[in-house]
């Protein structure tokens, strides 16, 4: 995708009035609108906000929110909570590994899948719990994770 | 536009026409929207009320609410029908018919929908009669089931906003202070420090302007009490917020929300949007000489911005590493000016406390721990869900009055508290009461809340392994005993769940995790030891399982294990075979099929897809 | 002036001093990896821990980042603090242990055995090289990448930065790649030569070379390693 510097440039503008920048609301806005952070924007909120690459790059490194690279098409997230470690997410984990053909915080070679794994959505009564494109599937055994993954295979097809 | 509140009076006016212009007593039905609710279908739920009422032109005669989290998550998504008060659990689209046809207009009760209490089998058809709730005192959950989130005019109705009023009208920023003092209120993030001594100390330190955080950053595992109340009941803590800016003298308010909670993040700011509209934020509130405002700051994705110091860098725009709390925030904390934090509990306790009274506060919970404490309960528990209880409450009572017992008439073996930084609590000691000293002694702690069960098939090795593998991901990473003896840490635990250590480098793993604990940093570091600590002081034996007999009596470890087939249960169905991942299976149809041990990976697929129970785990 | 008592001794020092100023101030040492005088503390490598508090209610804080206070309890050198710092230092063998500067710190505090599984890294992630580009250099062409155990120092997207002047201070400042140890066993990861009385740059030199910083003789890359 190519970085429109404009775009990014109104991005930073939005939140120049504040008197201390807030350099990580920028990046997350960033990052929302390409679903990651592109290096050439990286360079321009450096250059606009005099503030040094090393620094940004730490930020983008540090929060799990950022990524450095394209995401999939489909954006996978595992909840590996307590409650639903207990309740087997592990092996959900596996399963979606081996039928995306991704592991954990990386893109398929497809630029299919994306996969993370979080620390607990908050929906603990469904666990184990997946996140697929925002919408939450609980209450997982390997049976109903294969029939999802299943579904989305199919759509790929079509 | 609204018209803005100028006066304490202005706000009882309206109050009285909100009210006004509601029907008392018109018949409604409320959908829990809370993300476990809604993450099963509530919104398909209460969409498909809304379009039946008005086919069947029953639209006018009813109302539709959707609410906030109602705390009884495992029964997801809840219907509640006033009046009587009809509770249905696991409603789905296709229900909504019948509900209609045959409660709403007939006044019968659907029998399929009703709770059945696990343990005894008995039907019950009221809400406020489930066992969940019964032995609950809900003050801060009080009204999430009741009040539609994004309406500040629903909060108003049942008295919102009354508390800041009150002290905006009859009280000094002192006299707040010394009733929060009084209240004995003490954080609800985790640590129990007492928060009118922090605000004492805020508003004594010099330095403009002042600063007040609310941390919703919500990171330990298992815990959403923070998301649901802001989910479900935005105004109160706003409402706090208000009021605790008042008492230190801060203009300026953040709030540190957790990424991974879009719904919070939407609620609390609408809240703050109408909190605007009508002048309870802003410049001259209520017609005061008091101006405050509220940012949402989302949260990067770190668990160690939960450490107060961690969060106020990130706000900064800083990387989320601790500083070193030999200053106080209150002293030096955001942009190094006087700064506030509490947590989402911490705020929305405070409203109730300025409208009851310190006193009445104060008569709850045990001596030195006062008020309610939200908990979540998860894991191997039959009701999962929020469980809001007074401060002194037994587990036992918590975790079988309330959470229904362990599923499966498995045995209990231990509760986990205190998220990541927390122990874990075995059976016998189950009638400690919850406070935050009796926790801390027992080598746990309060933390956020977070309450998970753990029946026979749980392993505590694994568990220990399991918080280690969080604390490594989420430290900062900055200070050395926290990196890399995490890191270390890990690696021996994970030793031992191979059948590969020592009884020596059990003792180092102690001394390791002793001194991981006295030399830290921040509190991450200094608590990432309590997993390790407590599961080694109350299943030793369990270590000494994986260490010299090289079993795990859990049957969780993967090496310690192995899968066969009984050959006369199987009957050579073909379907482990054919979902094995790894080719590990062979066997003739309708022969006994066998399992290749150099091939398996022991991921126990087939004992879950086998119908006879013909696989199994030794 | 602040009041406290440091080791038993009432002592006296001006406001905004660190407890790791005033102790070297009164003559007391205390080890430290990523301090450097030049620079903001930064707390990060724990060794210069000092009890702080009333005995039973003490605890350990980094002294580099703890400012003095009316009153204070400070000790030094007790036994929760020497316990803690020769595990520190035993795992700082265990992951780095070919810095000179890390062996020295083994000797002086008599670690001379490491249980841990022998790891040989760089880098100690103290900061010092970061801090340096940063405060002394105002460069910032390098910074810290990624977190908890993935934490390493580095560059934007590892790439030549456009901010490096090659002016080298990072390299300068390190513990841990300026002055190379190069005794450690294989297997044990510890050296301990200069705790020996008779170290094997006696038979090169005349005197021990370890009081000079760096040693001459690990400069040289003289073979040190204790004859059989």
């Amino acid at each position: 995708m190519k970085v429109d510097l404009t775009k990014i440039d109104q991005m930073i503008d939005k939140y120049s009035s504040e008197e201390d920048v807030p350099y990580i609301s920028i990046l997350q806005d960033i990052n929302d609108e390409y679903r990651y952070l592109p290096e050439e924007a990286l360079h321009r909120v450096s250059k606009k906000l005099a503030v040094s690459m090393s620094q940004l790059y730490s930020l983008a490194t540090f929060y799990k929110c950022f990524s450095l690279v394209p995401k999939g098409k489909h954006e996978v997230q595992v909840c590996m909570g307590t409650a639903c470690h207990v309740r087997g997410a592990p092996r959900i984990l596996e399963k979606v590994c081996q039928g995306f053909k991704v592991s954990p915080g990386k893109t398929s070679e497809d630029g299919e899948f994306s996969l993370e794994t979080v620390n607990c959505v908050g929906a603990c009564a469904l666990g184990p719990l997946v996140v697929m494109d925002g919408k939450y599937h609980g209450k997982l055994t390997l049976n109903k994770i294969g029939k999802l993954m299943g579904g989305y295979h199919e759509k790929e097809d079509n | 536009m609204k018209k803005k509140i100028t006066s304490p009076w202005d706000l009882e006016i309206l109050r009285e026409s909100i009210k006004e212009n509601r029907v008392s007593g018109k018949p409604c039905v409320s959908v829990c929207c809370g993300t476990g609710c809604m993450a099963s279908g509530a919104l398909e739920v209460l969409s498909s009320f809304k379009s039946l009422l008005k086919q069947k032109g029953l639209d006018f005669q009813l109302d539709t609410k959707l609410t906030g989290c109602h705390g009884f998550c495992e029964q997801g998504p809840l219907v509640v029908i006033t009046p009587g008060d009809i509770l249905y659990c696991r409603v789905q689209e296709e229900d909504v018919e019948e509900i209609i046809e045959k409660t709403i207009i007939k006044d019968e009760i659907i029998e399929r929908l009703s709770y059945v209490e696990p343990v005894s089998g008995k039907q019950i058809i009221k809400e406020h009669d489930v066992p969940f709730y019964k032995k609950q005192y809900r003050l801060l959950m009080a009204n999430n089931g009741k009040l539609v989130p994004t309406e500040i005019e629903d909060y108003m109705a049942l008295g919102g906003y009354s508390a800041l009023k009150k002290v905006l009208e009859n009280m000094t920023p002192k006299q707040v202070i010394s009733e929060i003092k009084t209240s004995n209120l003490r954080g609800r993030g985790g640590g129990g420090f007492p928060t009118g001594v922090k605000w004492q100390s805020c508003f004594n330190a010099p330095g403009d302007p002042k600063y007040l955080i609310c941390n919703a950053d919500e990171g330990d595992p298992g815990c959403f009490q923070d998301r649901s109340i802001l989910e479900g009941n935005p105004h109160s803590v706003l409402e706090g917020m208000i009021i605790g800016a008042y008492a230190v003298g801060a203009n300026q308010g953040y709030i540190y929300v957790r990424r991974e909670y879009p719904l919070a993040i939407e609620n609390f700011g609408q809240a703050i949007e109408q909190a605007k509209e009508y002048g309870l934020l802003g410049e001259g509130i209520m017609g005061m000489d008091f101006n405050f405002n509220v940012k949402i700051n989302r949260g990067g994705g770190a668990f160690v911005c939960g450490e107060s110091s961690a969060s106020i860098a990130s706000i900064e725009g800083k990387v989320g590493e601790p500083r070193d709390k030999h200053t106080h925030a209150t002293e030096k904390g955001l942009w190094d000016k006087p700064t506030v934090l509490n947590n989402v509990k911490t705020w929305a306790t405070v409203p109730i406390i300025m409208e009851k009274g310190a006193e009445w506060f104060a008569s709850i919970g045990t001596e030195k721990s006062k008020g309610t404490m939200i908990f979540s309960l998860t894991g191997k528990v039959n009701n999962t869900g929020l469980a809001e209880v007074p401060m002194g409450m037994s587990l036992r009572e918590l975790v079988f009055d309330i959470g229904g017992g362990v599923p499966n008439g498995k045995k209990l073996k231990a509760v986990q508290t205190g998220g990541p930084s927390g122990g874990c609590i075995p059976e016998n000691l189950l009638d400690l009461p919850v406070d935050y000293e009796k926790l801390s002694e027992a080598g746990s702690m309060m933390g956020s809340g977070g309450l998970i069960v753990m029946d026979e098939d749980t392993c505590m090795v694994d568990v220990a392994k399991y918080f280690l593998s969080f604390t490594k991901d989420e430290s900062c990473g900055s200070c050395f005993s926290c990196r890399e003896g995490i890191t270390r840490m890990q690696e021996m635990i994970d030793d031992i769940t191979r059948g590969k250590s020592s009884l020596e480098q059990l003792e180092l793993l102690k001394e390791l995790a002793q001194v991981v604990k006295d030399t830290s940093m921040c509190g991450l570091g200094q608590t990432c030891g309590n997993p390790i600590l407590s599961t080694i002081r109350y299943f030793e034996e369990e270590y000494l399982a994986h260490i010299v007999e090289k079993k795990c009596p859990a049957g969780v470890c993967r090496d310690l294990i192995s899968f066969s087939i009984d050959s006369e249960l199987c009957t050579g169905c073909g379907r482990c075979l054919k979902n094995c991942p790894v080719e590990a299976i062979q066997g003739e149809k309708k022969e006994p099929h066998v399992i290749l041990e150099d091939q398996c990976t022991k991921c126990g697929i087939c004992r879950e897809v086998c119908k006879f129970d013909a696989v199994i785990k030794i | 002036m602040i009041n406290m008592s440091l080791n038993g001794i009432d002592v006296s020092v001006e406001k905004g001093t660190t407890l790791l100023e005033a102790a070297r101030f009164y003559g007391i040492e205390i080890p430290t990896l990523c301090y450097n005088e030049g620079l903001s503390p930064y707390g990060a490598c724990r060794l210069c821990l000092v009890e702080i508090g009333p005995p039973e209610r003490s605890r350990l804080v980094s002294s580099c980042t703890y400012r003095a206070r009316e009153g204070l309890i400070v000790r030094t050198g007790t036994k929760r603090v020497l316990k803690s710092i020769r595990l520190l230092i035993e795992l700082y063998l265990a992951t780095c242990p070919s810095s000179k500067v890390i062996q020295d710190l083994a000797s002086k505090y008599h670690v001379t055995s490491v249980r841990f599984h022998q790891k040989h890294e760089d880098c100690i992630l103290c900061g010092l090289c970061v801090r340096m580009c940063d405060e002394q250099m105002q460069a910032n062409a390098i910074g810290f990448v990624h977190r908890g155990g993935n934490r390493l120092v580095g560059t934007p997207y590892n790439k030549k930065s456009d901010d490096c002047r090659y002016c080298g201070a990072c390299m300068y400042i390190c513990p841990a790649c300026q002055a190379r140890c190069q005794g450690p066993q294989e297997e044990s990861g510890v050296c301990n030569a200069c705790l020996n009385l008779s170290p094997p740059c006696l038979d090169n030199f005349d005197a021990m070379m370890c009081y000079m910083d760096p040693c001459v003789a690990c400069e040289q890359g003289i073979d040190r390693k204790p004859k059989k």
